[in-house]
């Protein structure tokens, strides 16, 4: 697979390492009620879409950074790649 | 030897050149452009070998790589090579091929008993029997079946060839070197795009070779050259001859197999094949059609052959595959090896035409029996005779067969596509759901006729072209020779009483098919998985479509409503060698050396593997008989005065802003906001499920820079984790993180003349005595006269200790000169398992404890889970199982009988209890002999460890025969109070 | 019908006329006391077990393709039960003892090879946590030896003895370890289900599920709707896609594992044979060709196809291995769907909707437990609570954290 890096332009996918789903940019708040249960669906379940993923990628042999993905899970089309920091603070995570 | 088969005249074959080659025990001529399969032929060596199951005599049977029969073992000893097949293996002076599967002899197979025992050796007969008595399978018939299944035979020595991996760019890459891909790449290198053209024979023009159609007034195969040659001179464009496109991956790369020197005696030096990956833009499959047969009754014998592949023998290699040829077909082109060989001098038996009629011309005076259908052959080793279905019997040495052409459409099934059938062609034609900018020409895609690829290919290429918004080159329109491709279906002469093969390597016949339908295995891939059709080395190129014709037959349904047929990469078979490439042996990963890797070597040190790293693992001295004598002095010297360890490979990660305060209080689960500048602090990091990820000190050096230290076996995972963290979490913190692991050396100077060690490498203006420099401080000064480094004092050993660490160039000195330094002191260099005796000794984890199964409470520091702030794994680690009070504990363990050695991966039963899962409370992580207590000593986790001090148990090591009472200790042997360390 | 090779000789001087369908090709019909989603080796064995042991036989097994379709035909075929906790160890040592009277019990022969596996290790550290592993096996009365170079050495002569990376110093050995004919599994259990009188219903993909009141009471099919108890789910590789019909988030990731066979050799492997420094494994099938495989291509997707880099992993772990595999041929290579846990450990449980169960999340190890995965998603079923070697198999593991982590990679499922 191809991974064209935001920075960097068309990259070799195994120049990279693999996470999981975007949503582990969503950490939950530890102040939280039910913190507990929160940080239980945040680490253990996952959608596992058949189809469209976001997806977060570490440019490990490269420039580290986090990329999310967007790339289809049936096809492996990949039709989005932005900078996870972006995506992160698009997401309102700040400090 | 006379090559009594060989044409007198004509071909592609180099006459000027003689090769001796040897086939099992006899020697032979061929010549330069032979194939081992035509130089066979050429020889009339007619039986070359047996068949999977029943042993049955057989020969060459195609032409090219869709060969079932003619599986070779070629060279010898180490190079042996099992299973290679005749119709691809290049002719070179001193070839040697034995033929394989048999016992006894080739031509006197002790196993062709399997062939009269056939009624009892159905499809699947195996699954039904040899159940009884059940000892028996492993004792006796498997044995059996296995030693009479395979094909040849692997050397057991070795691989001594070498292979090498590229990478390769192009805007288009054309599969086949045939008209179609001549033509595409023509088309394509005249615009100036990067093309590379590649096929898997030692010559381009793929079926041009092997037919006598021309195209614009040449020879089919001049005009090949001549694009060849046309091509060769383009800048923009590489041709890749003997290799093999063998998958399509994902966007666009494809993986393919060159053999740069299978056709020649010896490899001398280079490699034998080149694996490329190839990254295109788009990719054309040129990859032609596949000839396959026609079921009837013993259609398998030596003689019996594909119509296109004695044409390909008699107008690309002048060899006759017979002296009188009889064809079977059920379509136009089989018509033309009838021609073809009957211009060539050779006699025409008969032509057996499944049609009714046919537009044809035959040649003169061969017989043709329209409607007909061969009902059987005769001829123990070879085609005698065959009978038509009227009775007759005709006399020939070969049998010609055309049951139509199958496009090979391999390459556009690796990712989703499934082939279509199409009804006027009578075969599978590529599907929908190609590969990313895969497009298919020519008669891979169904187009037959040799106008038609032409056309094909250059229209194809034109369309790429301008996709790319580029301009095409003029159309200089090719002309060929007229054909003939028209066709209609047939597939198997029901008349006859013998077998009638539909799969040659595995044995596969109508019977079976049959059998498998009137058993419930209907679907196309249980008919596959029931009776192995298709699952043979040739994958069943020759024998798919038909059989899932006959499927379809059986079922009363179309061959569409039955299924359709897909292939998985690779397209033909690969040596797994060329996969791997230059990765075995020591190459098989990189190795890490520290920068004072080269003066451990110097003063004898064995090394060992630690990830990729190579670390001293003790320094022998003369007279050391045994490791153990080695690591004992290295231990007692470092306690009783000094010892030097290089402790480079730690991870080491530098974290500078204005926040990383802030971020390494979050990253580690006690807590280092408050952590002054010039002080250290040992850190504990959990994941986020709570459960340990890793440990390390980590220095802060200014108000806004930390160095933190990792185990060397997390490094990068820790540097990933952080990256994470500060990226995805908290992207507004002012931090960035580096790794340094490879800029610093380190090394750890411990024992009690560790500090008067150092002091002679300060440079003057430093002070280091405990006051100005205690326990955990770390500082960044100068040594040997403006040297930069950085100073902790941390220890593992337990003793009064320090790790310095200067930039990387000074690693190598850095280890001497404080060797040098310590002399006077009796300093001596240590190594890890000396590491490890004293970090035993002292009682810390590492590897063997924090395994990713153990929390901060199993290892005794939960006291390091701070309840005042938030970080990685807190929430989690509150869990009920991670948290209770009552689970394993890491404690210490001595022998009760100081004499017994303790071993690693014993586990702790009470005493008197019985030696089950039930009783089992824990295990030993690490051992060690302590020179110091002259006992063996360890560390383990046993259930509620720390209440359990004084406390005798078991620990059971069934699988080494042994049971040691063992006394629960401190997990801290050795200066329990911390005094050494202070000191 | 029995079979024996008595029956295949008299057959075979009757032309094989006489050989019936192994199993009937039945209509669905209105309502089952149990339906099983999915026909691959785990659902069939379900209802194998479900009709011999539980006496539970209105049953129907729905598969969306052909029978064993799934995982059960694309895996490399090693059985073993050489396992480390507690949790794991008594189930898959109770599959190895199904295994072990397999054919006898449905009369079908699968193969089932007992030639050993071995896993070989590189380093102490590695060497004492096989110890560990090993003595865990012992104690769970599971056979288990530890060889040294020497005997390792005898037994596998062709490894790189002499000029390895990470030198081989000797290996666990499960003798009882071993390969069986995945395909032969289910259709010998496909078999022996139908005539007790299941219904395998092949081409039949359930597309909902009927739930009324936190009760499910069936499924919608492309076959129409049929009604059940009891709804047993068992379709790895698709187990998050098919749960989520039934509203539920699972810890599963769908990931490929490729895995590849070479052309037909003579024997030249004892059994099972796993690299300690790399993630390769390797046997001989009966064909004679050498099954292999090694690490997830490691992002998810439900694609059966990998990408060229694993595979390039997989044979540099083969040569550094052996490196006289280097002129056999790669013949073929797969990609099977794995339900990747977030422990690398199964569930056979209950869920939050009564009369819906779940068995999935197999990771690499499906193959192996197919016999007890069924015999204990079977007593699940059938008795409304988990067999005991199963116990420990749950969903809500994660919300206690007593997991099943055997690698101690911890909550990424490709690491597993």
């Amino acid at each position: 697979m191809i991974i064209n890096h935001p920075l960097l332009g068309p990259r070799d996918a195994s120049e990279f390492s693999y996470l999981g789903d975007a949503s582990l940019i969503d950490r939950p708040d530890p102040q939280a009620q039910d913190a507990a249960e929160q940080f239980h669906d945040y680490v253990y379940l996952r959608d596992n879409p058949a189809g469209e993923h976001r997806e977060l990628w570490f440019h490990e042999h490269g420039d580290r950074s986090w990329l999310v993905v967007t790339r289809n899970t049936l096809t492996h089309e990949i039709t989005r790649v932005e900078l996870a920091k972006d995506v992160a603070i698009a997401r309102g995570r700040s400090r | 030897m006379t090559q009594a088969f060989r044409l007198t005249k004509g071909g592609l074959v180099d006459r000027s050149q003689t090769l001796e080659f040897r086939f099992d025990s006899a020697a032979f001529n061929g010549h330069g452009g032979d194939t081992l399969a035509s130089a066979l032929l050429a020889n009339g060596v007619r039986l070359v070998g047996r068949s999977f199951k029943y042993h049955r005599p057989r020969g060459v049977f195609s032409a090219g790589s869709e060969e079932p029969n003619a599986l070779v073992e070629l060279r010898r000893g180490a190079r042996q090579e099992p299973n290679t097949r005749a119709t691809m293996a290049e002719l070179f002076g001193g070839l040697d091929a034995r033929s394989q599967n048999y016992r006894g002899s080739l031509k006197y197979d002790l196993l062709a008993v399997n062939d009269l025992l056939s009624p009892f050796l159905s499809a699947g007969f195996y699954y039904k029997t040899f159940m009884w008595p059940k000892s028996f399978w492993e004792k006796l018939y498997e044995p059996a079946i296995r030693a009479a299944a395979g094909l040849g035979r692997l050397s057991r020595e070795p691989d001594p060839d070498a292979y090498d991996k590229g990478y390769l760019h192009c805007d288009i890459l054309i599969i086949g070197a045939g008209p179609s891909g001549l033509s595409a790449a023509l088309t394509a290198g005249r615009a100036g795009v990067r093309v590379i053209l590649a096929d898997e024979d030692f010559r381009v023009g793929g079926r041009l070779n092997a037919e006598t159609l021309g195209v614009n007034y040449m020879a089919g195969s001049d005009w090949a050259d001549a694009a060849r040659a046309e091509l060769a001179a383009m800048d923009n464009v590489r041709i890749l001859t003997r290799t093999t496109v063998f998958g399509a991956y994902d966007h666009g790369i494809y993986g393919a197999i060159e053999r740069q020197t299978d056709h020649l005696p010896h490899g001398s030096g280079k490699p034998r094949q080149v694996l490329w990956r190839i990254y295109t833009k788009r990719a054309i499959v040129c990859a032609g059609a596949t000839e396959r047969s026609i079921a009837f009754s013993d259609n398998d014998r030596p003689g019996v052959m594909l119509a296109g592949a004695v044409r390909a023998y008699a107008n690309r290699f002048a060899v006759g595959t017979g002296a009188s040829v009889a064809i079977f077909t059920n379509n136009d082109t089989g018509w033309r090896t009838a021609s073809d060989l009957s211009a060539k001098g050779i006699s025409i038996a008969a032509i057996i035409d499944t049609r009714e009629t046919s537009p044809l011309a035959a040649p003169r005076g061969a017989a043709v029996v329209m409607g007909g259908r061969v009902t059987g052959t005769k001829g123990r080793h070879g085609v005698r005779s065959i009978t038509l279905a009227s009775g007759q019997t005709i006399e020939c040495d070969c049998l010609a067969i055309s049951g139509g052409w199958s496009p090979n459409v391999h390459l556009t099934c690796h990712q989703r596509g499934r082939p279509q059938w199409k009804e006027d062609i009578a075969a599978f034609t590529p599907g929908g759901d190609l590969p990313v900018g895969m497009r298919v020409a020519g008669a891979a895609r169904g187009t037959f006729s040799l106008q038609n690829c032409l056309a094909d290919g250059r229209e194809t290429a034109v369309e790429i072209l301008e996709k790319f918004g580029l301009n095409p080159p003029a159309d200089d329109s090719l002309t060929a020779d007229e054909e003939a491709t028209s066709i209609s279906a047939f597939w198997h002469v029901r008349e006859g009483k013998g077998r009638a093969f539909v799969d040659l390597q595995n044995d596969v016949t109508v019977k079976d098919i049959r059998l498998s339908h009137q058993e419930g295995f209907r679907s196309v891939e249980h008919l596959k998985r029931y009776t192995t059709l298709g699952m043979a080395t040739d994958q069943g190129r020759t024998a798919n479509v038909l059989g899932l014709a006959i499927l379809a037959q059986a079922s009363g349904k179309s061959i569409p409503e039955t299924g359709t047929t897909i292939f998985r990469p690779p397209y033909t078979p690969v040596a797994i060698g060329a996969i791997a490439g230059r990765s075995r042996g020591k190459e098989f990963r990189p190795v890490r050396k520290t920068p004072g890797h080269r003066w451990a070597e110097e003063n004898g040190a064995d090394f060992v593997e630690s990830g990729l790293w190579m670390r001293a693992q003790w320094f022998s001295r003369e007279g050391d008989t045994h490791w153990r004598q080695s690591c004992d002095r290295e231990v007692q010297q470092t306690r009783a005065s000094v010892g030097i360890c290089d402790v480079t490979t730690l991870g080491k990660i530098d974290i500078q802003g204005r926040d990383a305060a802030e971020f390494v209080n979050r990253v580690y689960s006690n807590g280092f906001a408050k952590l002054p500048v010039g002080k250290c602090r040992y850190g504990l990091m959990l994941r986020e499920d709570g459960l340990v990820m890793d440990d390390g000190t980590t220095a802060r050096l200014g108000e806004n820079h930390f160095v933190m230290t990792t185990t060397t076996a997390n490094a990068s995972t820790v540097f990933k984790h952080l990256e994470f963290c500060r990226q995805c979490l908290w992207p507004g913190l002012d931090v960035h993180l580096i790794s340094v692991t490879e800029q610093w050396a380190q090394a750890a100077v411990a024992g009690p003349n560790a500090r008067k060690l150092l002091e002679q490498l300060l440079d003057p203006d430093h002070d280091i005595s405990s006051d100005a420099f205690p326990f955990m401080a770390c500082g960044e000064i100068t040594v040997c006269g403006g040297v930069p480094a950085r100073l902790f004092r941390i220890s593992f050993s337990g003793e009064l200790a320090y790790e310095i660490a200067v930039p990387a160039r000074y690693g190598n000195s850095l280890m001497a000169t404080l060797m040098k330094a310590g002399e006077e002191f009796g300093a001596t260099p240590y190594g890890v398992e000396a590491l490890n005796v004293m970090r035993i000794e002292k009682g810390h984890a590492t590897g063997s404890e924090l395994n990713g199964q153990t929390s901060a409470r199993d290892l005794g520091l939960g006291r390091m889970m701070s309840e005042k702030k938030d970080y990685i794994g807190r929430v989690l680690s509150q869990r009920e199982h991670l948290a209770r009070e009552d689970g394993l504990k890491l404690v210490g363990f001595k022998p009760v009988d100081t004499a017994q050695e303790l071993k690693a991966g014993a586990h702790f039963i009470a005493k008197g209890k019985e030696m089950t899962t039930e009783n089992d409370e824990g295990w030993m992580t690490s051992v060690a002999w302590s020179p110091n207590l002259q006992t063996s000593i360890g560390l383990g986790f046993i259930e509620r460890g720390d209440s359990r001090i004084g406390e005798t148990v078991i620990a059971a090591d069934p699988l080494r025969d042994k049971s040691t009472e063992v006394e629960i200790c401190s997990p801290h042997f050795v200066d329990p109070e911390g005094e050494r360390l202070r000191g | 019908m029995r079979y024996s090779g008595m029956k295949v000789f008299l057959e075979g001087l009757t032309g094989n006329r006489g050989w019936k369908p192994v199993w009937r090709d039945p209509d669905p019909k209105q309502e089952y006391d149990v339906v099983i989603v999915g026909g691959g080796g785990h659902g069939l064995s379900t209802a194998y077990y479900l009709a011999k042991e539980f006496g539970v036989r209105n049953v129907a097994v729905l598969e969306k393709g052909w029978l064993g379709s799934g995982n059960i035909g694309r895996n490399t075929t090693i059985i073993r039960s050489n396992y480390l906790l507690p949790g794991n160890q008594h189930f898959y040592e109770l599959s190895m003892k199904l295994w072990e009277g397999l054919e006898q019990d449905f009369n079908y022969n699968a193969m089932v090879s007992q030639r050993s596996v071995i896993n070989l290790y590189h380093s102490d550290s590695q060497r004492d946590a096989y110890a560990r592993r090993g003595n865990a096996m012992r104690l769970a009365g599971v056979d288990a030896d530890l060889l040294d170079r020497k005997q390792l050495r005898r037994i596998c002569p062709f490894l790189d003895f002499e000029n390895a990376r990470f030198p081989v110093r000797g290996g666990l050995r499960q003798k009882r370890g071993g390969t069986a004919r995945h395909d032969a599994v289910a259709w010998g259990y496909a078999r022996g289900a139908d005539s007790r009188g299941v219904d395998l219903i092949q081409n039949c993909e359930v597309t909902g599920f009927r739930i009324d009141a936190g009760l499910c009471t069936g499924v919608a099919t492309t076959r129409g709707v049929i009604s059940a108890k009891k709804v047993a789910v068992c379709v790895a590789g698709s187990s998050s896609r098919v749960m989520a019909l039934a509203g539920m988030r699972l810890p599963i990731e769908s990931h490929v594992l490729q895995a590849f066979v070479t052309e037909g050799l003579k024997p030249v492997i004892p059994g099972v044979l796993t690299y300690g420094a790399g993630h390769f494994y390797v046997s001989q099938s009966d064909k004679g060709g050498l099954v292999f495989g090694g690490d997830l291509d490691g992002y998810n997707t439900y694609a059966q196809r990998g990408n060229l880099p694993t595979v390039e992993n997989v044979c540099e772990g083969g040569m550094a291995m052996m490196p006289m595999i280097g002129r056999a041929r790669l013949l073929r290579s797969w990609g099977g769907v794995m339900d990747m846990s977030m422990d690398g450990s199964p569930f056979i449980d209950k869920t939050g909707v009564d009369g819906l169960y779940f068995n999935g999340g197999w990771c690499y190890g499906g193959f192996k437990a197919t016999p007890a995965s069924g015999y204990c998603y079977a007593h699940l079923i059938a008795r409304d609570e988990p067999h005991p070697t199963a116990a420990q198999m749950r969903l809500d593991r994660s919300i206690s954290g007593r997991m099943l982590d055997e690698t101690g990679r911890g909550p990424q499922p490709n690491l597993h």
